[in-house]
């Protein structure tokens, strides 16, 4: 306990007595935090502006075409396949899920969102935030993204104009807005949410889909009775239900088109300067530690035990980076008040808080080198160099 | 002067160099009291700073013995060594002196921190021979804005502070002018004689030695001749400025 009361009195005397030096370094980690958080944050944005729909699902498994490789857009079930699968022993409801994309165009700059269709009050539909579900059939309603309504400032009971190219025509659709949900990006767009029956009507299709009016759903969220019990009913639903393949939400949102890529490339961005971190601060350490050889050397042949002097290391690292990581954290936010809203910067989350931890790590780990060189010195060094 | 504070038996230190075996100390025996401050002389690669290692428990001996306060260097571990030099030994160096981020008298009072004595007495204590060593409006500035010879004089109050029953001093007057030189070792000696303390300063400026009890001179290794009476010792000072 003597030792350490020792080394932070030693530590932060020398950190205040040379605050210039030791600010650099931490204006150095604060930039490296900065960077590291952004990195974070935009990989978070972006994760949930890809997966937010699915990992939001009120389901636990996912219904897929066989072979599709659980890609949503190559899945495309037949239409009787959700009511097989709510037979099934363990499922407490199935609902089906019809993926697409248009525009809206009564907008000054029109907006490209995630067309889905989607049954009130089954998986697949989410809870209405403000105003109500949209009626079944074919009624020209929408419940749209809060998303959707911040870029656009559409409310509730606003009309929108939607464009879908039809064959070879561009065709516009007229839909009401009803109602309101919360955090339903998928690939990139905030989405809209409109019944089967208006869905197939009005979304984009080729000159051959237009001879049809069956919609086909792209894939079935499944809620089980018992969610613990997930292996157990994938196996009945492969059992029971011809040409399926299932997965869980993990698995589905993984295979979301180029989710795992781009997460891959954010995470090796993070982690490479996260390296260059450990770098930058165990150098600047290291530099200094080889500069105080004779001053540590004459502390040691005084007295100081390599518990005052390794603790006193360690404490100084962990300071300098703590002021960094703190300086980089809100440097972050108040960057992050100018971001346009088209920047998906997510900052919070498990990946930010990951990131912070691994930011006051890298300052122990960088430094570690110099720490250890520190408790290795000589005390004779006192002598020789003096 | 009555005890013995320090006391050296038979002491060798060798080194092995391309195969041959080299005596940085050679059977070297002698005695400090209490109040009694001696020089260790010598030219260079007499031995006299390995002397000065193993006396300030830094360095091993080959063989023989030092005891400090009685207590017999071979006999310690590490982590005793480290103890002793806290209680028992008070340093100074040439340069490099003092820890440069603390002031005058943080500086003085670490040692009291390190042998948990800092408490108002202690802070006392500091300014006071801070004071005495005519320090008392440096009190607070950094070694960085002190003088060579008033950080020596710092070093001196550290070496002081805690009461060590041995005082090593490592070429003091290295970097300092004739003046402040003289100055210097002046200070130190009246400190040993007045807190009873055994001193050794190892020096290469002879006139140094004037303000000494005793000379020890070494070559080669070995202690060649121990200059004891004050004309014996004034002699060597001055023959140094004649020349």
């Amino acid at each position: 306990m003597k030792n350490i009361l020792l080394a932070f009195y030693l530590a932060l005397k020398e950190v205040f007595r040379n605050k210039g030096r030791f600010l650099l370094v931490s204006l150095v980690i604060a930039l490296i935090t900065l960077l590291v958080l952004f990195i974070a944050a935009l990989g978070e944005g972006l994760a949930n502006g890809n997966r937010q729909y699915i990992a939001n699902l009120d389901a636990q498994l996912i219904v897929f075409l066989e072979k599709s490789d659980f890609i949503i857009p190559s899945s495309r079930l037949e239409t009787n396949t959700a009511r097989t699968v709510r037979r099934v022993d363990g499922v407490a409801d199935a609902g089906p899920i019809y993926t697409s994309n248009t525009e809206i165009v009564s907008l000054q700059e029109p907006l490209k969102v995630s067309m889905l269709g989607a049954e009130p009050g089954r998986p697949g539909m989410p809870e209405i935030l403000e105003g109500r579900e949209f009626r079944g059939g074919e009624a020209r309603e929408t419940v749209i993204d809060r998303g959707v309504a911040i870029r656009s400032g559409i409310k509730v009971g606003d009309e929108i104009e939607i464009r879908s190219t039809q064959g070879t025509d561009d065709q516009f659709f007229t839909l009401e807005v009803v109602g309101l949900v919360d955090g339903q990006s998928y690939a990139f767009q905030p989405t809209i949410f409109v019944p089967v029956t208006t869905w197939e009507k009005i979304r984009p299709q080729s000159e051959a889909d237009l001879n049809s009016d069956t919609p086909y759903p792209n894939i079935i969220a499944v809620k089980l009775e018992d969610p613990g019990q997930i292996e157990l009913v994938k196996a009945r639903l492969l059992a029971n239900v011809p040409n399926i393949e299932v997965a869980d939400i993990d698995t589905t949102i993984n295979n979301v088109p180029g989710y795992s890529a781009q997460q891959g490339t954010v995470q090796t961005q993070g982690f490479f300067t996260l390296l260059i971190g450990v770098l930058v601060i165990g150098g600047f350490f290291q530099i200094q530690i080889l500069q105080k050889v004779p001053q540590i050397g004459v502390l040691k042949a005084i007295g100081s035990s390599n518990g005052v002097v390794g603790w006193a290391a360690v404490i100084q690292i962990v300071v300098v980076t703590a002021i960094g990581v703190a300086i980089g954290g809100g440097l972050t936010y108040v960057f992050s008040l100018f971001l346009p809203a088209t920047i998906p910067f997510v900052f919070d989350g498990v990946r930010s808080i990951a990131a912070v931890i691994l930011l006051l790590l890298i300052g122990p780990f960088g430094g570690l080198v110099s720490i250890i060189y520190a408790v290795r010195i000589e005390p004779l060094k006192a002598l020789r160099l003096g | 002067m009555s005890n013995v504070a320090l006391e050296v038996k038979d002491l060798v230190k060798s080194f092995s160099l391309d195969g041959a075996t080299i005596h940085a100390v050679d059977n070297v025996s002698f005695q400090v009291k209490s109040g009694e401050f001696v020089a260790l002389v010598g030219p260079s690669g007499s031995g006299k700073t390995t002397m000065l290692s193993i006396l300030a428990a830094l360095l091993a001996p080959t063989s023989g013995q030092v005891l400090i306060d009685g207590q017999d260097l071979a006999q310690m571990d590490e982590k005793r060594r480290v103890k002793l030099r806290r209680e028992k030994i008070g340093f100074t160096f040439q340069s490099n002196n003092l820890i440069p981020f603390l002031t005058a008298q943080e500086n003085v009072e670490f040692m009291l921190r390190l042998n948990g004595q800092a408490n108002k007495a202690g802070r006392m204590r500091s300014a006071e021979i801070l004071a005495r060593l005519g320090l008392n409006d440096r009190l607070h500035n950094l070694p960085a804005q002190l003088s060579g010879g008033q950080q020596q004089r710092v070093a001196i109050a550290r070496a002081l502070i805690h009461n060590p029953a041995v005082v090593l001093a490592d070429e003091p007057t290295a970097s300092l002018d004739t003046e402040r030189a003289f100055q210097v070792v002046e200070t130190f000696a009246r400190l040993v004689h007045e807190n009873n303390r055994a001193g050794i300063m190892v020096t290469h400026d002879l006139r140094m030695c004037q303000y000494v009890d005793r000379v020890l001179q070494m070559q080669d290794g070995k202690l060649v001749r121990v200059y004891e009476t004050k004309d014996e010792i004034m002699g060597l000072a001055m023959e140094t400025v004649k020349h």
